[in-house]
């Protein structure tokens, strides 16, 4: 079970909820699952966002599996110069 | 032979790099030093006004001057819907990308292209490009953030709405996006605070400054594919975002890299070569444009220029209770600022319980903005470290124990979401509290400031080949431009993992279609994540050198060690066979040895870095005279010591301009008026004392050498400990950048000092 943590602006879709748990094996199944529940979410963060999985953020992730009990937070895309 | 103390033979070692000799003799070849037989001189025609509808353009009469082959409008690139793509560093929307290469209806920018012209010679193509007639309607404009989002500002599109704000708006604005981050509770944070704190800052439009301009080759034939030489911080991006600028597809374009001089993100973006793909399809010859300096300072990306406030209390141990920060970026021509990093990394070297932080994207009639080293981080930076030295000196603290008693360690809650890894924040404070720079006595009418700053680093796509040649010498073939030593960096970990002398690695950049998809040399990710695809090769041309001496040997691989350079029987029944040995008997047990690796790399570490600057000013005229300066970094691990301080050097000389003198000055019709290095006053070296630096290592455990970035956290701390010191010399706190003579001695008569 992953658990979630929206920023605020993310919470529009969850009705105001900052953390959920949904149980997903990889990055692409856990977006798909939030939006099953909080509708359009999904597609609110499957473009222009990078993914933090415990700390760790990087972006192009979405077969990446997710660890039992995994933090993931959503951010904006980070480049760099 | 040097041997690093960190128990590896070749890595933290300081070789000669692989390219020094050309560069210093001048074989390399740059962007502008390709030539090619019957090759056509491009020019560019470009907007004199800062904001202005095309009503027509006429290229007639170009077209019919001689020695003119080719002129193109934005009428003869494709049409492209709002598409957004990561390409591996930052946002790209393929629309804008386009119109920022060629105008289509509108010009945004003094020095926005509006046409492109290809001809004999130089002097023609300029001539030809002036003699294209365009028929404006001059519009109002805005420069700043404060203009454009100021009520009844001109707009720059109709269709721009403001992102990421409920309800949606209806009506457009000069505000792309809004960035928002909230955590904990800022209000009851302020109410446990001793001391509050609350400024507002401005910075200016700053440009990177690479001293080479932007320069391109490109050989259309008669089959429909392009050949591109050009200097860039990634080729392989400069083939995709060129193909689909002219709506090719990116297999008929081969983009082979030139020598860099200079990016600092500058560089990872596209102007010049769809134009001279295109121009030369049209002429049927090969075309080169080179920009001049002017054009590189009107047309290619300088970062933004900000508003920010920041407000942050303390209790009265130090500990950071709460903290908010409103961010306004220009964008440019074009969405797009790094106004998100910006908030992101605004406190992130603490750990405070509520933070709340506000950002805007916000476009303006100026060149859109391209990355700079840490993208958006260095002035909100800026902001906090001053505020944060305020505090300091309210609670009577030492600077350096106040941030000491906030900084993030592994398992702390970032201020921009996730919880913090391994990383070395807290060392390179420390470090630079134990440097005798930091203990040294300041003479009166001195003063000493200190800042620490963040950034991410990234890591992404990279590939590498490892060829391992008849003569014992290995060939390390990258898509990594090398922008600060790192063919250096891939070569001393390829002679790590091969065991042989890093004179023996020859570390090459290659084309497009000589190694595996590379992303941008950007977001301090080479060492890290190119160097990962490296070792990874490096690691299987090994394993296959393992099985060719076990063939020989008739023995099994796992019989087999790899130690020193030699393939060791483990019972030392045979005497080792060398790489070079193995190399030579390559025919006759297989067949040539050589290796690749292609990977998305994962884990990249943050980087921190801690300095400290001396200074004096000058109270007849203004200027201000850095002392003495020092910089703690934390790079994982050197992989080539000299580059990793070179890069922390760098970051802090380009810092301290930044701090001091540079700046966009732009005249009421909003045409920049000072395009050159005469009037745009970069550090030179007569400018700076030589910068101290102290390289921390806390390895980043998910690298196989420990690597961090180290290109781009340098360039974080200089704005806000310039302003410390020169408020620790003088008494006036410095709010506005940058700290010019004139500014700091009007300042300084204001105070009657």
């Amino acid at each position: 079970m992953a658990r979630v943590f929206l920023a605020s602006p993310l919470r529009a879709f969850t009705g105001g909820e900052a953390e959920v748990e949904v149980e997903a094996p990889t990055v692409r199944e856990l977006i798909a699952g939030l939006d099953e529940r909080f509708p359009g979410l999904g597609e609110r963060l499957s473009s222009g966002t990078a993914v933090a999985i415990d700390g760790e953020i990087m972006s192009d992730a979405a077969y990446l599996p997710l660890p039992d009990g995994a933090e993931v937070h959503f951010l904006p895309p980070l480049g760099g110069g | 032979m040097t041997t690093a103390a960190n128990g590896y033979k070749w890595v933290g070692t300081r070789p000669v790099r692989h390219d020094g000799l050309d560069k210093v003799t001048g074989r390399a070849r740059f962007g502008a030093d390709w030539a090619l037989p019957g090759m056509l001189m491009g020019a560019v025609l470009r907007s004199p006004h800062a904001h202005a509808r095309i009503l027509s353009i006429d290229v007639s009469a170009a077209e019919r001057m001689e020695g003119v082959k080719a002129v193109i409008t934005g009428a003869d690139l494709p049409e492209l819907e709002s598409e957004a793509a990561s390409g591996g560093e930052a946002e790209v929307d393929f629309r804008d990308l386009s119109r920022n290469i060629l105008a289509r209806d509108k010009v945004l920018y003094a020095g926005h292209p509006v046409a492109a012209v290809a001809a004999v010679d130089k002097r023609t193509a300029v001539a030809a490009a002036a003699a294209v007639k365009v028929e404006y309607e001059v519009l109002e404009h805005a420069l700043t953030v404060d203009e454009a989002m100021a009520p009844g500002a001109p707009l720059l599109h109709d269709d721009l709405f403001t992102k990421g704000v409920e309800p949606a708006p209806d009506q457009p604005s000069n505000i792309a996006s809004r960035y928002f981050y909230e955590h904990g509770d800022v209000e009851e944070g302020f109410a446990q605070a001793e001391v509050i704190v609350e400024r507002e800052f401005t910075t200016k439009a700053v440009h990177q400054g690479y001293i080479e301009p932007h320069a391109v080759v490109a050989d259309t034939g008669e089959d429909g594919r392009s050949v591109v030489w050009c200097s860039s911080q990634g080729h392989f991006a400069v083939r995709s975002m060129t193909a689909k600028v002219i709506g090719w597809e990116p297999g008929r374009i081969k983009v082979i890299p030139a020598e860099i001089g200079g990016g600092f993100g500058g560089k990872t973006t596209i102007y010049l070569e769809p134009l001279a793909v295109l121009l030369s399809q049209r002429a049927g010859r090969p075309v080169k444009m080179v920009m001049s300096r002017e054009e590189v300072f009107t047309a290619t990306g300088p970062t933004s220029g900000t508003r920010i406030r920041v407000k942050a209390g303390a209790d009265r141990e130090g500990r950071l209770t709460a903290a908010t920060a409103w961010l306004a970026y220009e964008a440019g021509a074009f969405p797009g600022s790094p106004v998100g990093p910006g908030g992101m990394c605004i406190f992130a070297p603490y750990e405070i319980p509520n933070v709340r932080v506000e950002g805007f994207d916000v476009v303006t009639n100026t060149p859109k903005v391209a990355a700079y080293r840490a993208p958006g981080a260095p002035m909100a930076s800026f902001a906090s470290e001053t505020v944060l030295d305020e505090i300091a000196r309210e609670l009577e603290m030492d600077p350096i124990d106040l941030r000491l008693a906030n900084a993030v360690a592994e398992g702390s809650q970032s201020t921009y979401g996730p919880k913090i890894r391994v990383v070395g924040c807290r060392e390179t404070l420390q470090a630079v509290k134990d440097h005798p720079h930091y203990q040294s006595p300041l003479q009166p009418g001195q003063g000493r400031g200190v800042a620490t700053g963040f950034w991410f680093n990234i890591g992404g796509e990279s590939s590498a080949t490892v060829h391992i040649n008849e003569d014992g010498t290995a060939s390390v073939m990258t898509g990594s431009p090398d922008i600060g030593g790192s063919r250096a960096s891939q070569a001393l970990m390829a002679a790590e993992e091969l065991g042989i002398d890093v004179i023996l690695i020859r570390p090459t950049v290659a084309d497009t279609e000589s190694v595996g998809f590379t992303a941008m040399t950007g977001g301090s990710r080479v060492a890290f994540a190119t160097g990962m695809a490296v070792v990874e090769a490096c690691r299987k041309v090994v394993a296959e050198l393992r099985s060719r001496a076990a063939k020989m040997w008739g023995a099994e691989e796992e019989q087999v060690e790899w130690v020193d350079g030699s393939a060791q029987h483990r019972d030392g029944s045979h005497p080792p066979l060398t790489l070079a040995e193995l190399a030579e008997a390559s025919a006759q047990t297989g067949g040539p040895v050589t290796a690749s690796a292609a990977l998305n790399a994962r884990g990249a570490g943050a980087a921190y870095s801690t300095q400290v600057c001396d200074v004096e000013v000058d109270r007849d005229t203004g200027a201000v005279k850095i002392l003495r300066y020092t910089t703690a970094q934390d790079a994982g691990r050197a992989i080539h010591p000299s580059y990793v301080e070179g890069q922390m050097q760098g970051g802090v000389a380009q810092g301290i301009g930044w701090a001091l003198n540079e700046e966009y000055i732009f005249n009421g019709s909003g045409t920049m008026e000072n395009p050159g290095f005469l009037d745009y006053r970069m550090p030179v070296a007569s400018d700076l004392p030589m910068i101290d630096t102290v390289v921390v290592e806390v390895p980043n455990p998910r690298h196989p050498y420990g690597v961090r970035g180290v290109g781009e956290v340098g360039i974080v701390p200089p704005l806000a400990a310039v302003a410390n010191a020169v408020h620790d010399a003088t008494g006036r706190r410095f709010r506005d950048l940058p700290m010019s003579p004139v500014r700091v001695l009007a300042a300084l008569d204001e105070a009657g000092d």
